[in-house]
This record gives C-alpha cells, sequence and structure tokens, in this order.
C-alpha cells in the first residue's frame, strides 16, 4: 500500500522498451520452450562472478537455476604469472569476508596477495598528514591483482557448475521488460536476446556490465555521470631494496592524487591520477624520466609555502598540547628503482550513479550503479558490498518463498546500498575537488581539517570504520541450517 | 537526488486520510472500481438492516459521502459520532439477547426478513444445518456463502498487482509463509537445503489468486489450491503457467472443501485457511471437514479477524470505508471470530492448538508485524491428534479421573480436598 502512491516508476515500462511488441510475438510462439531460469547476472568482472559465486553457493538456492552471461571468452591459466599484473584492488576486510563466505578467498591466498597494516595520506601543499592503522597492527586491508580474484571465482564457478551455468562469449544485445502485472499471454519474466540470436527467459536480471551498462541503458534507468579531468596511470614498480613492505601511501598532489601500493617486499603498484595530458606524457617517457617523477612526487616539498607551513605548525602545537600522547611524524615511502617494461597503462576517470538500483525483476550492482575516483581505493569494495547485501536480501527472499524479481526486497537493498554509497560517492568527490587545486584558503582548510581529523581518534575510526565496512555485516551463508 | 522516494511517507499518510483522488491515474481506477463495488453491494443490504443497527449502517453512509465530498474535518467529525453510537449500542445490544447477531441475514432478494417461528421450525428438521442462514441450501450442507462469492468475482483479476486492492494480502505473506513453514519443519528432522517443504502434502483452501500457494509450491510442496469462485482458480492457473517448476507443484481446483472431502481423507500434511473463516457460513462444518482432510499429526494453519469492537473500528469502517486498505464489502463483522471461540471449535474436533498469535497491519508502511495483540488480525496453528480413536471429550476424561482418585483415597478428610482442588 505503501508503494501506492509511488506508484509510477514501478509500473510504467520503460520507454526503451520499443521492441517489445515485435519480440513480443516471438516471445509467444517460442517462450515455452526456454528455460526459465531464476537470476541470470550479465557481465562476468570481479563484481558479476562473485554475485553469481555468492548465490550458487548459498544454501537458499539450492534448487534454482542462475546463469552468468560474459562478454568476453573464458581465461585458461596453468599457472601463475611471475610478473604481477598492474591492475590491483584494495580488497577491505569486509570484502575478504565475503569472498571467504564462497570459499574465492583460500584460493587467493593460495596464489598471491599483499596485507597492509598502515596508511598513511598526506598532502604535497603541507604538512599535514593523516596516517590510519588497527589497534593491533591488525591487517587493514588487502592488495590483490585483479586476475588473482577472476581466478579465484572461476574456480569456485567452475566447482558450482551443477547450479549455477557460465556462457561465456555472449554479449546480450536486447532485453524486453515484463508489464507491471499480468496481462493475457504475456510472460511476465525478462527476455534477454543474445548476439547469436537465442532468448533467455529470467526472473531477476542482475546488471554487473560495468559503467557503460548495457542493461542499465535498457531499462531506461537516469545516469547521473561526469567525466573527471583526470586519467589514472598504472604501473608496477621495483623497489631500490627490500623492506617490509607492509604501508599504503598516498600523496595528494595538485594535479592529482599519487598513491603506492605494496604488492611484495620488492614490488608496488602505482595509481597515479592526474591530467590528461600529463598522464599520456607520463606513459610515453622513458623509464628513468619515468622513476624520478614519481620519486619526486612524493618526495619533493616543492610545493609548500611558508604561510602554510607556519599555520599548520601552529595547529600542531595547539594539539600537542591539549593531546601530547600522540605523535605521527610524516614518513616518507621507500623510493623506486625501475619499472616493469610494458606494466604502464592509462585509464579514463569519471563519477557514475544511477538514480535508482532497481527495477521490477531488475537490480544493479557493481559499476553499473555506480564509479568513483580511485583516490579512496573503494570502487570494488562498494561493488563487492552491493553483492552481499543483494544476496542476503534474495536468500531470505527464497526462504519466504518470494518471488525473486519482486520489489518488495529489491527496494531493501536498494535503500541498504543507497544510503553507504551516495555517502561515500559524494565524500569521494568532495575530497577530490578539495585536493585539486593549490589555492591558499582551500589549502588551509584542509590542512588544519586534515591535522584535526588525525587527532581527534574517532573521527578517524569512523572513517577507516565506513570504508572497511562495505559488506562486513550481514553474511549468513552455508553455515545456516 | 540520488533516488530514492523522498516523498513517498507524506504521500503514504495523505492517502491513508484519504485523498485518494490525488496521485497516479490506478488510484483512479481503484476509486472507481471501489465505487462501483459499493454501488452494486447497497441494494442488497438496506432492506435487512434491523432496527438496531440501522443508524449504525446510515452514519457509515453519511460518513462515505464525506469521504466523497473530501471535506476531512466532517469526516472526523463523523467518525466521533459514529463511535460514540457504536460504543452505545453495542452496550445496549450487551444487554438485549444474544443470539440476535447470529441470524444477520445477507442473503439477497429473498423477500421478507425470516419469521422467528420458522426459523425454530427448520431447526427441528432433522436435514437442516443448524444455522439458518443455510437454508437456502437445506438439500445439502455447504460452507460457501453466495454473497461473498459475489463479491470477490469483481476483483478477480486484480490478484497480482502487488500495489492494488490486495497489496496488504501480498505483505502477509511475510507473515504467514514464516509462520506455515517454521512451524511444519519443527515436524520433520531434517530437510533439503533449497527446498525445505518438499514431501509435503498441503491444501489451501479459500486460495484465491493463489497469493500463498505460490510460495509454499517454490518452497517445495506440492499443494492444492481449491476456491468457490471459478475466476479465482482461472487467474490462479493462468499465473502459475508461466512458471514452469510451480506448474508442476500446484494444482487448482474449483470447488469447496466439502466436495473434496471424501476423495481426500487423510491425505494432506497440512491445511492452511488463510483468511478464508471469516467468510464461510458453517464454521463447524468447515473444520470438521479440514480435520478429516488432515493426516494424523497433521497442522492447521488459520489466519483471520477477532470479533472485537476494535475489529469494527479498524477492520471494517477504516480499512474498508475511510481508507479503502480492503475493498468495500470484503468483510462482514458478525462472521469474524474470536481465538477463545476458535480454539473451543478446534479442540472439539480433536485438533490441539498449538499457537495463537497476533498480527498488526501498518497501513502507513505496508508492512505487518507479530503482535501480542490478538484484537485485531491472528494467526492460529493446531495440530491433529495422531490417536487412532474418536478423541474422548474432556469432561469425560475428567469425571474419570475424579473417580480413580476417589478410588485410591479411602479417607474422607483428603476427598473434599481432592474434590475442590479438581473444581479448580
Amino acid at each position: 500500500m505503501a508503494a501506492r502512491l509511488a506508484a509510477s516508476r514501478w509500473r510504467a515500462p520503460p520507454a526503451a522498451a520499443g521492441p517489445g511488441p515485435l519480440l513480443s510475438c516471438r516471445r509467444w510462439s517460442g517462450a515455452r520452450a526456454d528455460a526459465v531460469y531464476d537470476v541470470v547476472v550479465s557481465g562476468g568482472g570481479l563484481v558479476g562472478a562473485a554475485m553469481a559465486c555468492a548465490l550458487g553457493y548459498d544454501i537458499h538456492f539450492h534448487d534454482k537455476k542462475i546463469l552468468l552471461l560474459e562478454a568476453g571468452p573464458k581465461k585458461v591459466w596453468e599457472k601463475l604469472p611471475e610478473t604481477y599484473s598492474n591492475r590491483v584492488s584494495s580488497i577491505s576486510p569486509g570484502s575478504a569476508t565475503l569472498l571467504s563466505s564462497f570459499g574465492a578467498w583460500d584460493h587467493i591466498c593460495n596464489m598471491r596477495y599483499r596485507a597492509f597494516r598502515r596508511m598513511q595520506v598526506w598532502d604535497a601543499c603541507s604538512e599535514a598528514l593523516i596516517m590510519f592503522d588497527k589497534d593491533n597492527l591488525d591487517d587493514m586491508g588487502y592488495i590483490v591483482e585483479n586476475d588473482v580474484i577472476m581466478r579465484a571465482l572461476t574456480k569456485q564457478l567452475e566447482a558450482a557448475s551443477d547450479r549455477v551455468t557460465v556462457l561465456y562469449r555472449s554479449k546480450a544485445v536486447g532485453y524486453t521488460w515484463p508489464y507491471p502485472f499480468t496481462m493475457a499471454d504475456s510472460s511476465p519474466w525478462v527476455h534477454i536476446t543474445l548476439g547469436d540470436g537465442s532468448t533467455l527467459q529470467t526472473k531477476l536480471l542482475v546488471g554487473a556490465d560495468g559503467h557503460n551498462s548495457g542493461v542499465r541503458q535498457a531499462a531506461g534507468i537516469q545516469n547521473i555521470s561526469w567525466n573527471y579531468d583526470q586519467s589514472a596511470v598504472v604501473a608496477t614498480l621495483h623497489l631500490s631494496e627490500a623492506t617490509e613492505n607492509n604501508v599504503a601511501w598516498q600523496r595528494f598532489l595538485p594535479s592529482g592524487p599519487i598513491a603506492l601500493l605494496p604488492l611484495s617486499d620488492t614490488l608496488s603498484s602505482l595509481v597515479w591520477s592526474t591530467s590528461h595530458e600529463h598522464a599520456a606524457e607520463l606513459v610515453s617517457m622513458d623509464e628513468e624520466k619515468f622513476v624520478d617523477a614519481i620519486n619526486s612526487a612524493f618526495w619533493s616539498d616543492a610545493n609548500h609555502t611558508d604561510f602554510i607551513d607556519s599555520a599548520g605548525a601552529m595547529l600542531q602545537y595547539a594539539v600537542a598540547f591539549l593531546k601530547p600522547t600522540k605523535v605521527s611524524a610524516r614518513q616518507l615511502p621507500p623510493s623506486v628503482a625501475r619499472v616493469d617494461a610494458k606494466s604502464r597503462v592509462l585509464f579514463p576517470l569519471g563519477l557514475g550513479h544511477a538514480a535508482e538500483y532497481v527495477r521490477p525483476r531488475l537490480a544493479l550492482i557493481g559499476d553499473a550503479a555506480h564509479r568513483v575516483h580511485p583516490l579512496a581505493g573503494q570502487g570494488v569494495n562498494m561493488g563487492f558490498g552491493d553483492v552481499s547485501s543483494l544476496v542476503h536480501h534474495l536468500s531470505a527472499a527464497a526462504f519466504n518463498g518470494k518471488d525473486l524479481g519482486s520489489m518488495s526486497h529489491l527496494t531493501g537493498y536498494e535503500t541498504d546500498r543507497q544510503r553507504h554509497n551516495t555517502a561515500l560517492l559524494a565524500a569521494t568527490d568532495l575530497l577530490k575537488r578539495l585536493y585539486s587545486t593549490s589555492a591558499t584558503p582551500l589549502v588551509l582548510l584542509r590542512t588544519w581539517g586534515l591535522q584535526a581529523t588525525n587527532a581527534v581518534s574517532p573521527l578517524k575510526v569512523r572513517c577507516s570504520w565506513f570504508s572497511q565496512k562495505s559488506c562486513s555485516l550481514r553474511i549468513d551463508f552455508a553455515n545456516d541450517s | 537526488m540520488w533516488g530514492g522516494r523522498p516523498l513517498s511517507c507524506g504521500n503514504r499518510l495523505l492517502g491513508v486520510l484519504g485523498s485518494r483522488c490525488r496521485g497516479a491515474r490506478a488510484q483512479a481506477a481503484r476509486f472507481t472500481g471501489r465505487a462501483e463495488i459499493q454501488f452494486n453491494w447497497t441494494p442488497q443490504t438496506k432492506p435487512w438492516v434491523f432496527s438496531d443497527y440501522r443508524i449504525m449502517w446510515f452514519k457509515s453512509y453519511r460518513m462515505t459521502f464525506a469521504c466523497l465530498s473530501r471535506m476531512k474535518i466532517h469526516r472526523f467529525y463523523f467518525i466521533y459520532l459514529f463511535m460514540r453510537d457504536t460504543w452505545r449500542e453495542s452496550e445496549t445490544k450487551a444487554e438485549g439477547q444474544p443470539g440476535s447477531s447470529q441470524v444477520w441475514d445477507l442473503i439477497p432478494g429473498s423477500g421478507s426478513h425470516p419469521e422467528p417461528k420458522a426459523d425454530a421450525q427448520l431447526l427441528s428438521h432433522p436435514g437442516v444445518p443448524k444455522y439458518p442462514w443455510t437454508r437456502l441450501y437445506s438439500t445439502s450442507q455447504t460452507t460457501v456463502d453466495s454473497n461473498e462469492i459475489k463479491t470477490f468475482l469483481a476483483l478477480a483479476h486484480r490478484w497480482w498487482d502487488e500495489q492494488g486492492v490486495y497489496a496488504p494480502l501480498h505483505s502477509m505473506n511475510d507473515l504467514r509463509v514464516p509462520f506455515i513453514r517454521d512451524n511444519l519443519l519443527k515436524t520433520v528432522a531434517h530437510h533439503q537445503p533449497g527446498k525445505p517443504l518438499s514431501g509435503m502434502k498441503i491444501l489451501d483452501v479459500g486460495c484465491g489468486g493463489g497469493l500463498l500457494t505460490e510460495p509454499l509450491g517454490r518452497l517445495g510442496a506440492s499443494v492444492i489450491g481449491i476456491d468457490p469462485v471459478d475466476e479465482n482458480i482461472k487467474t490462479a492457473q493462468h499465473h502459475k503457467s508461466f512458471d514452469p517448476v510451480l506448474d508442476k507443484r500446484i494444482e487448482y481446483r474449483v470447488g469447496s472443501l466439502e466436495e473434496i472431502v471424501q476423495e481426500t481423507a487423510e491425505t494432506f500434511d497440512a491445511v492452511v485457511a488463510s483468511e478464508v473463516v471469516e467468510h464461510v457460513i458453517d464454521l463447524e462444518t468447515f473444520i470438521q471437514c479440514c480435520c478429516e482432510v488432515l493426516k494424523p499429526g497433521g497442522s492447521l494453519f488459520i489466519t483471520t479477524i477477532n470479533k472485537t469492537q476494535l475489529s469494527y473500528a479498524l477492520g471494517i469502517v477504516f480499512a474498508e470505508q475511510i481508507a479503502g486498505i480492503v475493498p468495500k464489502g470484503t468483510h462482514t463483522w458478525e462472521k469474524f471470530i474470536s481465538p477463545e471461540k476458535l480454539e473451543s471449535i478446534l479442540e472439539s474436533n480433536g485438533l490441539s492448538v498449538q499457537t495463537v498469535t497476533g498480527m498488526l497491519y501498518n497501513p502507513l508502511s505496508g508492512y505487518w508485524n507479530w503482535s501480542e495483540n490478538t484484537s485485531l488480525n491472528y494467526a492460529a496453528h493446531a495440530v491433529k491428534s495422531k490417536a487412532q480413536e474418536h478423541p474422548v471429550p474432556a469432561e469425560f476424561v475428567f469425571k474419570g479421573e475424579t473417580e480413580e482418585l476417589r478410588d485410591k483415597d479411602s479417607t474422607d478428610s483428603t476427598n473434599p480436598g481432592v474434590q475442590e482442588e479438581l473444581k479448580k
């Protein structure tokens, strides 16, 4: 009854259902022959594969049919390559809990990952810094290569092949949405047309096909997005000397943040977000100049001004006076010796957020729902958080015998995740804008703000808790009877 | 900005207060639908108003008129008048004849109000069931009320609109399915993951459009759904035909419970009669039939509405006439049954009552909650005894015990003490 008055969105078939009438003729004739899947996940990336895996291992989905559609070919991997991949992700403890709930984390542990215990974030224009760590120096997060995660997920999907079917090289080219409620002879399911002409029917379509989501466009869901005037350069770096490499470093330069993420004792991964021109320059310059640019980006104090320095020092004395216990001196990251050949790549950055995450029989997860700047390392963690929440709601619905595509539990997922993601997206965007300038008032503001946050432990703990809790709540998988 | 429904809370409140004409077209369609039903319903009941209820109905028409004219202040004033009069009349009624409410007659078009003498003659006739309003069906026992059929017929195609007239029933599934599922799972040692109810045979009496039948089918049970309204079965059949899994697990039949008792005696693990017993005519027969089709040890699940002042005020006046949560004419207060009365009927038919819990509907959020209070809606779970012979009535057992005790204790001093204890 509550939704009666917000009925317009739930009732209206989207404008993009143009091919509907034509397809409906085909539907009627061929409908009975198609298998009806319970859930189809469109997009086999990190988040989509994790979704299919989580459903496949969920105890209440044991007699349900799940399908994963992946446009690319199946990656065959005999053994772990020696060279590290340049695309890595920072996995929060909550995401690690999700991955371990269906057994993928064990595979990752058997391959390779790096835990980091501390994170230092500091400004290029002042001495202000903030240091995150956990009380007992527990692992704050894990740096894992994307390929390793994908490999672990693929292994688990193969092990669950009786419940989850994976179709490689299948790209969905058309979607047909059901009418609001059953009309004579119109199928209540979502119809998906694949590139080879075959059709599938499903009770729930989960869109996990990236920030240019075809599912989202076909559903006509409004997407608020803009491109940042920044591109990210990634590379694998060799350090000058082996260290106990368990700190993640990030420095905010006026052109954008530069981050060094530990991969092993001698290797680190670089993520440098900077303007398009500078990024293109960095990728094409020769190795020595590139290494020098990185080292000076981390070490140089060229952007410091006396005014800011003295203002910062003043606040620092005040803090030390009120709270004499903690003294965090700025540490310097390890110096870089060389870069792996052919590991320098750039990709553009932007922000995106879908106005609605759910429609009847449709849910968006991962980058299809939200796209964020990598400065906080939260992109894939938000996606895993979406997976965790949606699987929780679907599992409860399946145990109650509900129709999986029903809006009543899908809106629960949407509310859950929009609350979390919107806050994180807004905060990340704000940080990005705040640190993109070297105008004195803003530098002063952010210097004092950063110092204050570093000093006030509850606030700091709250920030790190929020970014790490992405999906540590509500994981109830196969352990339930 | 990021989506969600920022105005929905306010909108819900306004909707409840009756500004139904505002908003989506669906609202308007629903409104006219209700008006149609109201129009069909009024001629049937007006001539049959007893004098002591006439004022109540007249006032309720005035109130609906007030609704239609959208004068909120008048509406609240009429509600106040109405509640005051109801309270007064119920007090006077309590002192009057206890049987007067039972002879409420809703059968349309049959001329005049029945004479008390004629009723007595009919009642004494051996072939006639004991409630006078079944006299039109005196040749066969049935619990189906033809008037109820008409009400449901008008809405037969609206069952599966989750935001439509049956929205409260859809959201009631969040309570009733776990209630049935958990109580049935207690009777088995272990269950298959994913299909917790597999292997169970369930009968859904008064299944309507299959709102409760389908979730039970999805949980693995084989379900038979019966309903006296042909259109309902057609809708239910059509809806399940798209899902190959449900198509195999669920079977729908038109008819009443009495018609299938013979062929399905003692075959069901569970019988579900949700929101049904407030629509049947002869509850005693209905419960008897439920008991007959249950296996020994099988469960009977009933959800219904209590017969209290509050259920009249909220369940009929507010829900049907003011807020439109329930379509007009769906319920008649006289057919509501209190949990105590239901329990006594169940116990006297050999069903031992395990649980009775209250349910509460929040019209603003659209969700149901369990509650300690059973004065509005409630759910009951009863289990058929596993004993082979006909269950012995309680008083005989009681007397047998006292006789045994008297035999044991020959001294006079302890006997009165024992008898006093037993009397307590």
